[in-house]
């Protein structure tokens, strides 16, 4: 038994609904596969346009064989978020090219609400969700238009939307009540904790200017009271020891649920929202006083207690002013002033000089700065390619630099003239988001700074980058660089307007983040506390879901059964074909009967005549005329005044 | 018959509003051969008599209101009687007159004049009031008492007055309660200059309705009298009317509203309109039409400068929107 072929109104709202479902994929998909669905759709729409039959079976089992192949070699895998997307991405493709009737159809319906789903795997912000929703309502429209008669594309439209929106109350109940599980609120298991951008546990040259390419934020505070000077503003990352001559590594350290030191000093509290970065340290400004659930290492980090999947909130309280690292062990120092043999002769003969000329090694230090400043060393986004040995090449010849040439020089440099010293990663800066208050650190603020041990001192933070940009530290890598051109748009400070609006919409980015993505199981439970269900268990949440539910749907089906007299509809109908006459310049007059209007309208635009008479007489007899149980007219009335557009 | 096209299914439908229509158009056809460019006149006067009322129509004499009550007897086949009003004028000479007579040794009633189907009241402002109020009772009650007797006048009766403007001279106006008799007054007004030249040119209007044979069959005015109370009147138009009287009271455009009576008369004139216009229930278009000759007599503006009847009625349809 064969179904009716599709009408070609329904094609089009099928290949729109398509098209609406995959185009947001276009962000991560690779191109090549991107050309092929395009291709392919628009194919599918020349066919239906020419009216000519869809391609012969053998050709469709061809180009799905070709696909499957382009997907392995594109991505060297099948399984995964990524080759599952892609592989669904053309198969509808495929498909369409193959649906001509009514069952076929909905099997695209369904891979098109797939696909929206799909997107979320990738990101969950706002505008993935706007752009979801804009292909729901043309899914939804493709089911109306497989289902109902033919109808004018905006009504359609309108008629889709209106289902949609008749679903949020109940997606609503779902969203609040369904019972929670620990973990983001999308993503697969395997993909969701690979590319990250940010701060990683060692470092070589280029790495932290990479890392500054992005906009992207790393966490966020909320200071209670004021924020710390800019120049207290290091947010304190990986400490890195361990110089193989090109890259830094952390050192060995050993973690404990308390720190070493006893917090003194100016206290600053604040809460940190980290944006998930896959690694256990937390940002905290120096030096966080104990808090339960977390944990420090020797070398003064703080960590969390597994790696951070998803975006947290920490509460915390930091002591600038606390000492550190006053009696560290022979091995920590040993490992503070450990250099491969044979690297950086130049830096090394540097130290040796420095040495010399100190009278006690409390001064090398600010001689090693002085000397940095001397140098007339350039801080830039772009420095020259180094030669064999790193620290020579940027000191002495190329001389330009971002912030880890700076601290890995000069940490060479201390080391070489006998002093522990070692590089500390993080961030450093932060503004504020002029709409909501909140500090945001980015990914552009990361930074490279050095920690040098000093007797009866401990471990005192030195930024040599300072020395040569001091600007760097005061208003941000904006301010230090010479131009802005290298930095992405949205840190550049030349375009306020620009950060207004990047202002704005972060601030409803976090909103959105810490209402729906950060809605986990606790809030849920604060949720339901606050409503005065203190101890609720899962099947407590099913059985109130299940409730809720009922009740938002007896909500719609009254709203959607309300009593509606038919003389209320005439009545909505007449004012609608009023209202476009009046938008030609033929309004009616308060007082004008309708046959009187239809004469007038007639006799100013005579081309609306015939049909302005029929419905002003359909009308005049359903509103004034007998009562009737013939539905007929009616129907023909409301009919007719929906064809009615005139221009 | 336009409108009828639209209710293809409804076949009791079309054949009640086809038939009173098609006499009514034919009715229309052969009054306006005779009063010539006064359609709109002739179709009120014709709906003024569908809903069984009187006429009264005020005008410039020579314009034709006589012409106009003949023929519409004529054409609708009634007894015609025409009454002079004169100053000097009694009761009598119109309602009859009881006579002794000799044979019998009693009193024997004469009827006058008004017993009759159409009576043409010409120049009703040049009688005495008392002369005046001896039809206006016959109009209303639509019987005569006569010393001790009450005689019914025939079951179609109508009374068409013609009345000179007020300021001519050696007129008594009617009062207004005498006027509320009236279910429309109109004017004819002059001809348009094309309507005259047919006029002058034609041969004499009298001559010609004595040639054209009456338009109704025996039983066919009755068909249209009753046609004519059964257009509908839904609930919507019924609101619309009292918003018009509402508007009449409360309106600072007017010294007087429209009473009660006003208001029937209103829709059974509209009632009739529509019958006319092939319809079978009333729509605001038809209070409209008939709002300035129902209506125009029966408002009294407020105010000093006078506004002219058809100004005033203008007002109260504008200043009330539709339901």
């Amino acid at each position: 038994m064969t179904e009716p072929r599709l009408h070609p109104d329904q094609t089009a709202w099928l290949l729109a609904c398509a098209i609406l479902s995959l185009a947001p994929h276009a962000s991560h998909l690779p191109l090549s596969l991107i050309s092929v669905c395009a291709l392919l759709l628009g194919w599918r729409g020349l066919l239906a346009h020419q009216g000519r039959p869809l391609p012969h079976r053998f050709l469709l089992f061809a180009l799905a064989a070709s696909l499957v192949a382009l997907v392995a070699v594109e991505f060297q895998r099948f399984f995964g978020k990524e080759p599952g997307i892609a592989l669904l991405a053309g198969l509808l493709s495929i498909k369409l090219l193959e649906t001509n009737n009514a069952r076929d159809a909905r099997t695209v319906v369904l891979l098109s609400f797939f696909m929206q789903m799909g997107l979320f795997l990738y990101q969950q912000n706002m505008g993935v969700a706007a752009l979801a929703l804009v292909g729901s309502v043309a899914t939804v429209g493709a089911l109306l238009a497989l289902e109902g008669r033919a109808e004018a594309a905006r009504t359609r439209a309108l008629a889709a939307a209106r289902l949609v929106l008749q679903g949020l109350p109940l997606m609503a109940v779902l969203f609040v009540l369904f019972p929670r599980i620990q973990g983001p609120l999308w993503g697969l298991p395997a993909d969701a904790y690979t590319h990250r951008t940010g701060l990683s546990d060692s470092m070589a040259p280029g790495d932290m200017a990479r890392v500054s390419e992005s906009a992207a934020i790393a966490f966020r505070a909320r200071f209670e009271g004021d924020p710390p000077p800019p120049a207290e503003r290091y947010w304190r990352g990986p400490v890195l020891s361990d110089f193989d001559g090109r890259t830094w590594r952390q050192g060995r350290h050993s973690v404990a649920e308390a720190p070493a030191y006893r917090s003194q000093g100016t206290a600053y509290t604040y809460t940190l929202t980290l944006e998930p970065h896959n690694q256990r340290w937390l940002l905290a400004l120096d030096f966080p006083a104990a808090a339960p659930g977390l944990r420090y290492s020797s070398d003064f980090q703080l960590l969390a207690q597994a790696p951070l999947h998803t975006r947290q909130r920490v509460d915390l309280v930091s002591h600038p002013g606390t000492p550190v690292g006053l009696n560290e062990p022979d091995a920590v120092l040993r490992q503070a002033l450990a250099l491969p043999p044979g690297s950086n002769p130049r830096t090394r003969a540097l130290g040796a000089r420095l040495r010399t000329e100190a009278r006690a090694s409390s001064d090398i230090p600010a001689l090693a700065i002085a000397h940095f400043r001397a140098s007339k060393l350039a801080y830039t986004l772009d420095p020259l390619p180094l030669g064999r040995d790193d620290v020579d090449s940027f000191l002495f010849d190329t001389r330009q630099g971002f912030c880890e040439h700076f601290a890995a020089a000069f940490v060479v440099t201390l080391r070489a003239a006998g002093v522990p010293a070692r590089v500390v990663t993080g961030y450093q800066g932060g503004e504020i988001n002029a709409v909501d208050g909140s500090f945001v650190v980015r990914q552009s603020d990361a930074h490279a700074w050095a920690e040098v041990w000093l007797a009866g001192k401990g471990w005192q933070r030195i930024d040599p980058t300072a020395a040569s940009a001091p600007r760097r530290i005061d208003s941000g890598l904006a301010g230090a660089l010479p131009d802005m051109d290298r930095l992405p748009l949205l840190v550049r400070s030349d375009l306020p307007w620009l950060r207004t609006l990047r202002d704005n919409l972060e601030a409803i980015d976090n909103r959105w983040n810490q209402w729906v993505l950060g809605y986990n199981p606790a809030r849920q439970q604060a949720l339901l506390s606050a409503l005065g269900l203190a101890r609720t268990d899962w099947t407590t949440l099913i059985a109130l879901m299940a409730a809720a539910g009922t009740v938002v749907a007896g909500l719609l089906a009254a709203w959607a059964l309300r009593p509606r007299s038919p003389a209320d509809a005439i009545d909505r109908d007449w004012a609608r074909f009023c209202q476009r006459l009046a938008a030609l310049g033929l309004p009616r007059e308060t007082w004008e009967g309708p046959l009187d209007y239809a004469g007038r309208v007639a006799h100013q635009r005579p081309d609306l005549g015939p049909a302005v008479a029929a419905i002003a007489a359909d009308y005049a007899a359903l509103r004034y005329g007998p009562a009737t149980t013939d539905t007929f007219a009616s129907r023909r009335f409301h009919q007719s005044i929906k064809n009615f557009r005139p221009r | 018959m336009l409108l009828c096209k639209h209710y293809p299914l409804n076949f009791t439908l079309k054949k009640a509003c086809a038939m009173p229509t098609h006499i009514a158009t034919r009715l229309i056809d052969a009054a306006s051969r005779i009063i010539l460019g006064k359609d709109e006149a002739i179709r009120l006067a014709l709906a003024c008599m569908l809903a069984r009322g009187h006429l009264l129509m005020e005008d410039m004499p020579g314009v034709g209101k006589t012409t106009l009550a003949h023929a519409l007897a004529h054409l609708l086949g009634l007894k015609f009687q025409r009454i002079q009003f004169t100053s000097d004028m009694l009761p009598a000479d119109i309602l009859g007159v009881s006579v002794f007579d000799q044979r019998d040794g009693a009193f024997r009633f004469h009827p006058g004049p008004v017993f009759s189907e159409m009576i043409l009241a010409d120049e009703i402002n040049r009688a005495t009031p008392k002369a005046q109020s001896a039809l206006l009772e016959a109009m209303e009650e639509r019987q005569i008492s006569a010393e001790g007797h009450t005689y019914p006048l025939p079951a179609s009766f109508f009374v068409i007055a013609t009345q000179n403007p007020a300021d001519q001279i050696g007129t008594f106006p009617l009062p207004e309660s005498q006027l509320d008799r009236f279910l429309m007054r109109i004017s004819l007004g002059y001809p348009d200059p094309a309507s005259e030249r047919a006029l002058l040119a034609g041969e004499d209007r009298r001559e010609m309705l004595a040639r054209l044979p009456p338009v109704l069959a025996a039983g066919e005015l009755d068909m249209l009298l009753a046609a004519s109370r059964r257009v509908h009147v839904g609930p919507r138009l019924l609101d619309y009317v009292q918003a018009l009287l509402a508007r009449s009271r409360e309106s600072a455009d007017f010294a007087t509203g429209l009473s009660p009576r006003a208001g029937l008369a209103l829709l059974s004139a509209a009632r009739a309109w529509a019958l006319l216009a092939g319809r079978d229930h009333v729509l605001p278009e038809d209070v409209q039409a008939v709002l300035p000759a129902v209506a125009g007599h029966r408002l009294r503006p407020a105010g000093e400068t006078p506004l002219r009847p058809d100004e005033l009625t203008r007002r109260l349809r504008d200043a009330v929107p539709l339901p």
